[in-house]
């Protein structure tokens, strides 16, 4: 049955993108995507009700991997295409009304976004350590012609530079990976199962530490290039703010955690190897780097989309950091906030998206009053904002409350850092939208309000978790977190 | 200690490798360095078919074949034609120092042959210090991508950092997964392409292939 | 410990050597000079050319600059004599020879540095202006040459775990065959370095004299007669010097060991095919390649010092 399901997980995502790639000029491809998307979640959110049902397992010859973890993540990728989706139909029209996006464009977009989709879902659900990279470095490929759609001078070296950075540091994540065969093929043998993580999560405790230290450097590196971990990020604000804004909501909230369950996936290895805390050290030790640069370099931005890139660095640091100490709490805490990071950040995008479009400019400063132009946009970017600050009773509130408490008890020295960096990024993030939301305007009332439903879908969600959590979703969550150890 | 013939032959072909990501590192024509690159690849293609012919292993033939293929035929000739299409066959690498890029790759191999050493000693047989070797052209790519100013060699660099990595998976390993092989050839295949696209559309918008006109966007 | 037959034999072996370098180098060079007038579709002035130059400068009166010292005029000797020095040590047709237990391959590198300095200090002993800018030229030259045959001359002797000579030559000629890829880097350096400490193209021209490239006769402009012919004969002795040590070290097969008288003729005949396989090949490099700028040399001489260390960082990672 299971197989069932991960094949239409699958395949639909793959069909869709054969679809557009002929069908994309049509005027109905917008639609068709949404569809495709919307199979796909279905797929996926039947995917999960049976993995939370029976427990993780293998399908297809071993050569996908089950679990509680990723299904959480395939179930939030999926939903979040999805909306996406929806969005992009409007907000892609709009663009091309505006003469900024050719026919020949769309369709390049509208299959780019089906294999995008695809090449997340195998890099999440695969049980192969090889086939993760050859995902990511796919999901490079797909979004970097995606990154320079509009083909401005900026967009086509914010490509360039993604491409570049995100090629090298995928390289090392390859090295990475061929040290962990080296030291599997010694206590598995040569052949095809010493790279599937199931095998080698039985053997773990047997792997060379020497060999997996490298290695684990190495792919933390490589796949943190890929997260946005500082030092390593700074293709991320240029890609989030030069791309399509759909572009920058799925970069943000998806593609940025399917790299960090790649790196999650290594750790544990790790971990069982070492039996030391040296991966969990090494990833507090880039979170917390992140979380503090990303929150400096807030307050100087003047592009909104590169503001907002700046923060998904900072609540990617912030969950590497919880991952990073690890136990079960602090997983529990980091794959809570990943949620809310992914819900409310893509909806921020959204929201931000249409402020722009109505603006004609990403300069914040001359975006004003979009309460008086267009109260919906004006709403969901202030609610967005709220909420992506920790303020509560929005979800986002309660992760970091648990990240910092977790902190508190584990590693005292790390809170007040902390503390301080999301201070600073909460002063300069509401500093630069609060006169965005409610200032003075001279421009226009908007003849009709714009659909703007994902992003009240996803800020409701964001509130409902962050008031109450059902005992379902939580015992799921808890069952993860134990998977992480 | 002595050692088989085969394995001397490998060890050798992988201080070649090594020789030519140096001499990629100090080449300032492009057109030279796309043959230097089609020379790794042969180099490569040859080693992991000395490999699949001492361990008898079948599938490692078919990663010569593909590495043969493509690194020495497909690539090299597409960027033969993107380069001849692009008008800069000639074209040359100005502002680099080579006496320091030397010294710096030399530090480089020596600090990549000391982070390989602990896994020397562990490895068996035939794969005893060629991952040293792969990581330190690894490392030289990585250095080249860092010097270079122009677009082509940028990429030339990117596909011989592939080639190290490659080197590392079919000797030092004796063979990754053939799935994975394939998987990661096609997406270098891609990447290639993509890039070439990339080639004409910087071009188009900046009139020249040089990156440094790509630095506008910056933190100020 | 040799006995006293053994002791006499080497000593006869030493004595050939000595003699046959001495009388060979210059025909070396000839070989070399005929085989480039080949390739450049001359008929060239004979392999003998360089003994009838000799003849004809030992027949010449000196001349001598009013302020020359005593630097300038006992160089000659102390060039010819180290040059000799070093020509001898080197194992060329035996093995154990009784003067190159006295030197290893650093105080080898030591006996040509002694040579350099006394030629520079001459050059600029006289005051003129060519003469100061070709000693500047060819420490430049040489220090940047200089490490990078330490580091050759290393290589092997972490092979063969001596700084002998002989002993080097013994463990790389008497092991069974095996492919080095250390010795394979090393010996593309030492080509570099023969090709600048000898002054030759692409380095330095030696059968020109515009002064914007030469270095080395720009410091030998000043000597004359028997002076001039000893120095060109310890030119002839150094290149003979470097390439025996380059057949030494890479090529060693077939040397035969003292006493051995048996395979005393097949070790010459082999050495004299080395060499001139050796001659010619360096005819054909040189007429093949163009001289470089002067301050292109550091990075041709730099490209010598890069392979030999990753020559010896190779041998350390994969123990050949």
């Amino acid at each position: 049955m299971i197989d069932l399901q991960l094949m239409a997980l699958l395949l639909i995502p793959l069909f869709g993108g054969g679809m557009l790639a002929v069908f994309g000029s049509r005027s109905w491809a917008a639609e068709l995507n949404s569809l495709m998307s919307g199979l796909t979640f279905l797929a996926s959110v039947a995917l999960t009700m049976r993995v939370i049902d029976s427990g993780p397992q293998v399908v297809f010859g071993e050569q996908f991997f089950i679990d509680q973890f990723n299904v959480f993540l395939v179930a939030l990728t999926a939903f979040v295409a999805f909306t996406t989706s929806l969005f992009s139909r409007p907000y892609m029209r709009i663009e091309q009304h505006h003469g900024k996006l050719s026919t020949g464009m769309l369709h390049l977009y509208y299959s780019m976004y089906q294999m995008f989709t695809f090449t997340m879902l195998v890099a999440l659900t695969t049980n192969n350590m090889g086939i993760i990279w050859v995902a990511m470095e796919a999901a490079t490929l797909t979004t970097v012609l995606l990154v320079s759609l509009y083909r401005t001078p900026s967009s086509l070296e914010a490509a360039w530079k993604y491409f570049i950075l995100c090629g090298v540091g995928i390289a090392l994540a390859l090295f990475g990976t061929i040290l962990l065969y080296f030291a599997a093929e010694r206590v598995l043998g040569e052949g095809g199962t010493a790279l599937l993580w199931t095998h080698l999560n039985q053997v773990k405790g047997e792997l060379e530490p020497t060999v997996l230290k490298l290695a684990f450097i190495f792919l933390l590196v490589g796949y943190g290039t890929k997260i946005g971990l500082v030092p390593l990020h700074s293709w991320l604000p240029d890609a989030h703010a030069e791309g399509p804004t759909p572009v920058s909501a799925v970069l943000s909230g998806l593609l940025l955690n399917v790299a960090l369950c790649a790196v999650m996936r290594s750790k544990v290895l790790v971990d069982g190897s070492l039996k030391t805390h040296f991966a969990g050290n090494l990833m507090m030790g880039f979170g917390l780097l992140s979380v503090v640069v990303a929150a400096l370099f807030l307050s100087r931005q003047k592009d909104i989309k590169r503001m907002f890139a700046y923060s998904s660095i900072e609540h990617m640091g912030l969950i590497t950091f919880a991952f990073g100490m690890g136990g079960p709490v602090a997983n529990f805490a980091g794959m809570l906030h990943m949620t809310m990071h992914s819900l409310t950040k893509s909806a921020i995008f959204f929201a931000v998206g249409h402020a722009a479009q109505k603006a004609g400019t990403q300069q914040m400063e001359r975006i004003r009053g979009l309460l008086q132009v267009s109260p919906t946009v004006g709403w969901g970017l202030a609610l967005g904002t709220f909420a992506i600050l920790g303020m509560p009773p929005f979800g986002v509130f309660a992760s970091e409350f648990l990240i910092i408490t977790t902190a508190m008890h584990e590693y005292p020295w790390t809170t007040p850092i902390l503390l301080a960096a999301l201070g600073i990024a909460f002063a300069a993030i509401f500093g630069k939208i609060q006169p965005i939301v409610f200032g003075e305007t001279t421009a226009k009332p908007l003849p009709h309000p714009p659909a703007l439903i994902p992003v009240f879908v996803h800020l409701l969600l964001v509130l409902i978790l962050g008031l109450y959590m059902p005992p379902y979703l939580a015992n799921w969550y808890r069952q993860a977190a134990a998977l992480l150890g | 200690m002595t050692i088989p013939l085969s394995l001397q032959f490998i060890n050798l072909l992988a201080a070649l490798l090594l020789l030519i990501a140096f001499a990629m590192l100090a080449q300032r024509r492009i057109l030279s360095l796309i043959n230097l690159f089609a020379w790794q690849g042969a180099v490569l293609a040859l080693s992991t078919f000395v490999v699949a012919y001492t361990t008898s292993q079948h599938h490692l033939y078919y990663s010569a074949a593909l590495t043969l293929l493509l690194k020495v035929m497909v690539l090299p000739w597409l960027l033969h034609r993107l380069i001849h299409r692009l008008n800069v066959r000639w074209d040359v690498e100005t502002l680099l120092n080579i006496p320091t890029t030397m010294l710096a790759g030399l530090a480089l191999v020596i600090f990549a042959f000391n982070l390989a050493a602990p896994i020397s000693q562990l490895a068996q047989g035939i794969t005893r210090g060629l991952i040293g070797i792969a990581l330190a052209s690894v490392m030289l790519s990585l250095l080249m991508m860092l010097t270079r100013r122009k677009a082509v060699s940028q990429v030339v660099a990117f596909l011989s950092l592939e080639n190290g990595l490659f080197f590392a998976a079919t000797s030092a390993t004796q063979g990754m997964p053939l799935v994975v092989e394939l998987g990661i050839a096609l997406d270098v295949l891609v990447a290639t392409f993509i890039f070439g696209i990339f080639f004409f559309q910087i071009r188009e918008t900046f009139e020249s292939l040089d990156i440094t006109h790509m630095e506008k966007l910056k933190d100020d | 410990m040799m006995n006293n037959s053994e002791f006499i034999l080497a000593i006869v072996f030493q004595l050939t050597q000595l003699l046959l370098v001495v009388l060979a180098a210059p025909l070396l060079t000839g070989w070399v000079n005929q085989c480039q007038a080949w390739l450049q579709n001359r008929s060239g002035a004979g392999m003998l050319q360089p003994y009838r130059v000799l003849h004809k400068l030992f027949h010449k009166d000196a001349v001598i600059a009013h302020n020359a010292s005593w630097l300038f005029r006992i160089t000659p000797y102390i060039v010819f004599g180290c040059m000799w020095l070093a020509a001898a040590i080197i194992p060329i047709i035996a093995v154990d020879l009784p003067f190159s237990g006295v030197a290893d391959v650093i105080a080898l590198v030591g006996v040509f540095a002694l040579a350099r300095m006394f030629i520079a200090l001459a050059a600029m002993d006289i005051g003129t202006s060519f003469g100061t800018l070709g000693a500047r030229r060819e420490m430049l030259v040489s220090f940047l040459a200089e490490p990078a045959l330490l580091m050759v001359l290393f290589t092997a002797s972490m092979i063969s775990h001596s700084t002998q000579l002989p002993r080097i030559v013994e463990a790389l000629a008497h092991h069974q065959f095996a492919l080095y890829p250390s010795l394979a880097f090393a010996a593309l350096a030492f080509v570099i370095v023969l090709l600048a400490e000898n002054a030759r193209i692409p380095v330095d021209n030696p059968s020109t004299h515009l002064e914007l490239t030469m270095i080395h006769e720009a410091m030998i402009l000043e000597y004359s007669a028997r002076h001039l012919a000893l120095i060109e004969w310890a030119s002839s002795l150094k290149l003979f010097a470097y390439i025996s040590i380059g057949i030494a070290l890479f090529l060693p097969h077939g040397i035969a060991e003292v006493g051995n008288w048996a395979g005393l003729p097949l070790a010459i005949v082999l050495l004299l095919l080395k060499l001139l396989a050796a001659g010619a090949g360096l005819a054909v490099l040189e007429v093949v390649t163009a001289k470089m700028r002067i301050f292109r040399a550091p990075e041709f001489l730099g490209t010598a010092f890069l392979l030999a260390v990753l020559g010896l960082l190779i041998h350390f990672l994969l123990g050949t």
